[in-house]
């Protein structure tokens, strides 16, 4: 089909609009549209860049906050005060689809992307992380998929040179068709820097700068707006392929260019490229453009709306002010990039695209973005028959381990405990030389935040598991989970990014799933007083075989950021010497739910959500806080997966440290050992300080002391579990020796 | 002592090399332009980490090319002191600066972790302080860092005493099981015949930070410093 061919309901239909959308683009245009422009409202209006199932939900997030600068949705990213007249931008974003049909380039060109939105707004990225589910680890596919992501996010990461400092891998078999790739960036810049993806000014020049555009990616807001199939690899060419040699040459020329005075705005070529870019800006600025599409550099002979509508990869749309246009295109032939005016900002409020002096497209601009024209739907939902079968789950249908030490030493070595050394040992880590962690780990990462007397800590988390089996008490745990990493590293938690992975939202029963999702994420945050500041949303994880379809696990990833208002004041989660006192604070409970061993262990799937209480959480991480603080505990790490007994041994491994620990005999010791029940945090202190530290938790909050840390002895209940020794060489080696193979 | 640290398009570790010169080390630094051909009168010269050109083709091929290599090489071969981390490594071997190359490592994967080296003797600027106890705990991160060189002149480098640093464990013990990349002879570190040209590919300006609890690098790079300035640099 030609460029400019009229078009009907069946071409719509063909490039995935729903009927009701084309008589509503007809009426937009007061005309038939034409191939171009109805290609031009297909992208826009996918679930990828309209939002359209999923924004009437997530404005019910908190979004104000006493430290926000930019609020979500303003901006490529939020944007949040961290004193010392610096601002830091942080957003995570997901890569699944593209990441499930090519890993390497999938994975590769997600890290890029979300990079962009950090340093497009002016702010220098300084720290990654990333959060990944794959299916059954066994699996040749999964491998095959785990290998191609983790040498994408690495070859992509290392040579851009931003340290990857954290992160975390989750496997189950939901994920075996579709896995969830989502990365997470973080800059900082100087509180006045800020660049906005605006455009005005009528008659001002507008460029594109960075890699030359190619035919990768043509259609890949829309390719990631429905189910992967077993068709879905004829989609391979909507796969874009990254460059980070260009994208470090981009994010140099950018921070120089960010100097001067000769921006008007700025927006990265993401999802749906020119035509997201143009749309966007133009329509933030209320005003409309005139683009020449002959003028973009080009790798190869392409039609205009394949110009329009590729996403090649490490291009940025700028607006310069009229008669600057030299302060920039000297700043880019220094860094060697292309650099094209390729037309003007007008006030018509239209798009226009030309291609040899002919008319292409001409469409309002604001009718084509969230917010504005893009349609918004009102999703049914309908509570799944699993979900209260789940809730049946009674602990006392399952007997008690006749062998507690073969469960300690199994748990050691299932996928999701074992060591994600092979992951992370890919990744450049240390680059920036700000990563604190590396060899005093925490919680959560901290970053140093040179110059100044403050850290930032980061983190990535969401237990799935739990999301699945209960939604809105899952997602709220994701949310308190990242807020207790950032509590027992001594940071103060300010504000959280999401990454909403679901299945199709057309499916009652996952919507469902996202909407008691978005509610527990409400909740949490405001109880935190951490807003949303962004983030993004992926439908369709879901794999559609001929008779069955098989959703992932619902997935709202949450990063969060957190202040350390002093360096003195970081937490460590490693035993500091034989003879230290050890505690467990808060509740223990009877309870197995969701836990790694109950669905990975003894393989039952049907439980519960496990025990969570919002006051209770609370209270813990105030208490943590101020533990800190006073400088009462050596260190603090959280129980979460795998329970108490992998908590003490993350602990050891650090230093090669063991623990004598007595367990409660009023609960199940499986339970005490292995259950998952939240609001816990183990600490370690100096044994001269015992009464002065009980005295402190006294009345105040609950806490049970467990023994002490050893030399290297693995004790419980007077029973020798081995040495730390050796159940680190398990702990290290399983995933590595599951992928040899 | 005035050091420049080139830049070429795709160095990522320029900024922590002048940061561990200038805010740790206190020294004066200037960032040498890959374009540029002025030495800026500087007394010693770093080649930093990263990847430059993207380092799609063979690793500092390209890079080697740079207009600032033809001063470089001059510099050197005039006795100038010239040190290349990891993909400076690289580049110095491109350049022919230093003899053999940095294949691919063993495993086909990047690696990023602490690792151990041990000085090999003390007839260098960055050796002649360390006792032979010495073990310095050291990052490494790269795809290629498994040293080779042919036979006769992996010999002539033995000879000459020109291997500077190899990888050992914690107590300076020199194995197999702690060659992180498959280089031969464990070699983490060189030197020319000259002495005044070195390459490593662990970073040490990513151990000079207090802050990140490991000084070790500072304490390598600070051994040169203060030999140097003896000398009147």
């Amino acid at each position: 089909m030609s460029n400019t061919t009229l078009t009907n309901v069946t071409d719509a239909i063909d490039l995935g609009l729903l009927t009701e959308e084309y008589d509503q683009i007809c009426d937009i245009l007061n005309r038939t549209p034409n191939y171009t422009e109805l290609s031009i409202f297909s992208v826009m209006w996918s679930e990828h860049c309209s939002y359209k199932n999923s924004i009437l939900w997530l404005k019910k997030l908190p979004k104000s906050g006493k430290n926000m600068l930019v609020e979500a949705g303003e901006e490529n990213a939020g944007l949040v005060d961290i004193g010392d007249g610096l601002a830091c931008a942080f957003k995570i974003e997901s890569h699944n689809h593209p990441s499930a049909l090519e890993p390497y380039q999938g994975a590769a060109t997600g890290v890029g992307g979300i990079n962009r939105d950090i340093f497009t707004m002016g702010a220098r990225p300084i720290a990654q992380l990333n959060s990944l589910r794959f299916g059954d680890i066994k699996l040749d596919k999964t491998q095959w998929l785990l290998k191609g992501v983790v040498k994408g996010i690495g070859d992509y990461g290392n040579s851009f040179g931003i340290p990857i400092v954290g992160g975390e891998t989750f496997f189950d078999k939901s994920y075996n068709a579709n896995p969830l790739v989502n990365a997470f960036s973080a800059g900082i810049m100087h509180k006045g820097d800020m660049i906005s993806a605006i455009a005005k000014g009528n008659g001002n020049p507008v460029f594109i700068v960075g890699s030359a555009t190619g035919k990768d990616g043509i259609n890949g807001a829309a390719f990631a707006s429905k189910d992967l199939t077993q068709d879905s690899v004829n989609d391979i060419p909507s796969v874009q392929v990254g460059d980070p040699f260009q994208e470090k040459l981009l994010l140099e020329a950018t921070m120089e260019i960010s100097k001067t005075n000769a921006l008007v705005g700025m927006q990265d070529m993401g999802a749906a490229g020119i035509i997201c870019s143009t749309s966007e800006m133009s329509s933030a600025g209320k005003c409309g453009m005139k683009i020449y599409l002959d003028k973009v550099p080009t790798r190869q002979k392409m039609e205009p709306f394949e110009i329009l509508l590729s996403e090649s990869q490490e291009r940025m749309l700028l607006v310069i002010k009229k008669g600057k246009e030299n302060i920039v295109k000297n700043i880019f032939k220094k860094w060697d990039l292309n650099c094209e005016q390729i037309g003007e900002v007008t006030n018509s409020k239209r798009l226009e695209f030309y291609f040899n002096n002919e008319c292409i497209a001409n469409v309002p601009s604001e009718s084509l973005v969230l917010g504005g024209g893009a349609p918004v739907y009102e999703r049914e939902y309908k509570e799944p028959n699993y979900y209260n079968d789940y809730k049946k789950f009674n602990i006392s249908t399952i007997l008690p381990p006749s062998n507690i030490i073969k469960v300690a030493r199994e748990i050691i070595k299932l996928p999701n405990i074992a060591s994600k050394k092979w992951i992370f040992e890919q990744y450049d880590s240390m680059v920036g030389t700000i990563n604190m962690s590396t060899n005093c780990p925490s919680d959560a990462a901290i970053v140093n935040v040179k110059g100044t007397n403050k850290a930032l800590a980061m983190t990535v988390d969401c237990n799935a598991r739990y999301v699945h089996a209960d939604p809105k008490i899952g997602c709220a745990i994701a949310v308190f989970e990242a807020a207790r990493n950032i509590v027992c590293s001594g940071g103060e938690p300010m504000a959280i990014t999401n990454c909403l992975n679901f299945g199709n939202p057309y499916d009652p029963e996952v919507y469902w799933q996202f909407v008691n999702s978005i509610l527990g994420m409400k909740e949490a945050c405001e109880a935190l007083q951490t807003p949303v500041t962004g983030g993004n949303v992926s439908f369709y994880n879901q794999t559609v075989n001929p008779n069955s379809t098989e959703p992932c696990f619902p997935t709202p990833t949450i990063g969060m950021i957190g202040l350390v208002p002093d360096k003195n004041h970081i937490m460590t989660l490693d035993f500091k010497s034989s003879g230290d006192l050890i505690y467990l604070i808060g509740e223990c409970h009877d309870d197995i739910s969701s836990s790694e061993y109950l669905a990975n262990y003894l393989n039952i799937q049907s439980s519960p959500a496990p025990y969570f209480d919002v006051n209770k959480e609370l209270s813990l991480q105030k208490m943590i806080k101020l533990l800190i603080k006073n400088k009462q505990i050596k260190s603090a790490h959280d129980i979460s997966d795998g329970g108490l007994y992998v908590n003490l041994i993350e602990s050891g491994i650090v230093n090669n440290y063991g623990f004598d620990i007595f367990t409660n005999h009023e609960f199940r010791q499986d339970a005490y050992l292995f259950g998952e029940s939240q609001s816990r945090v183990v600490v370690s202190i100096d044994k001269n300080n015992q009464s002065k530290f009980e005295n402190f938790l006294k009345n105040k909050t609950p806490y049970t002391f467990l023994g002490q840390v050893t030399s290297g002895k693995i004790v419980i209940d007077d029973v020798d579990f081995g040495n730390i020794n050796s159940v680190k060489e398990d702990y290290l080696s399983t995933i590595e020796s599951i992928l040899n193979f | 002592m005035k050091f420049g640290v080139v830049v070429f398009p795709g160095s990522n570790c320029d900024e922590d090399t002048v940061y561990a010169l200038r805010n740790v080390l206190k020294q004066d630094v200037v960032k040498l332009w890959h374009k540029d051909t002025d030495l800026q009168n500087v007394d010693f010269i770093i080649l930093p980490g990263g990847f430059s050109y993207g380092d799609y083709l063979r690793s500092g091929a390209i890079a080697r090319f740079s207009p600032i290599m033809d001063k470089v090489i001059d510099f050197a071969n005039n006795g100038g002191y010239v040190l290349g981390i990891c993909n400076g490594f690289q580049i110095l071997c491109e350049a022919n600066l230093l003899p053999g190359t940095l294949k691919r490592n063993q495993n086909h994967n990047f690696i990023c972790k602490n690792i151990f080296i041990k000085p090999q003797h003390n007839l260098t600027i960055f050796t002649e302080n360390t006792g032979p106890k010495n073990v310095y705990k050291i990052p490494i991160a790269h795809a290629e860092g498994c040293y080779f060189a042919d036979e006769k002149t992996l010999q002539k480098i033995i000879d000459n005493k020109q291997i500077v640093f190899k990888y050992c464990d914690e107590k300076g013990e020199i194995s197999n099981q702690v060659n992180p990349n498959g280089s031969l002879k464990n070699i983490a570190g060189i030197c020319n015949k000259n002495r005044n040209v070195f390459g490593m590919m662990p970073h040490p300006e990513r151990a000079c930070d207090q802050l990140l609890n490991n000084t070790d690098g500072k304490t390598i790079l600070e051994g040169a410093i203060n030999i140097l300035e003896k000398m009147g640099k």
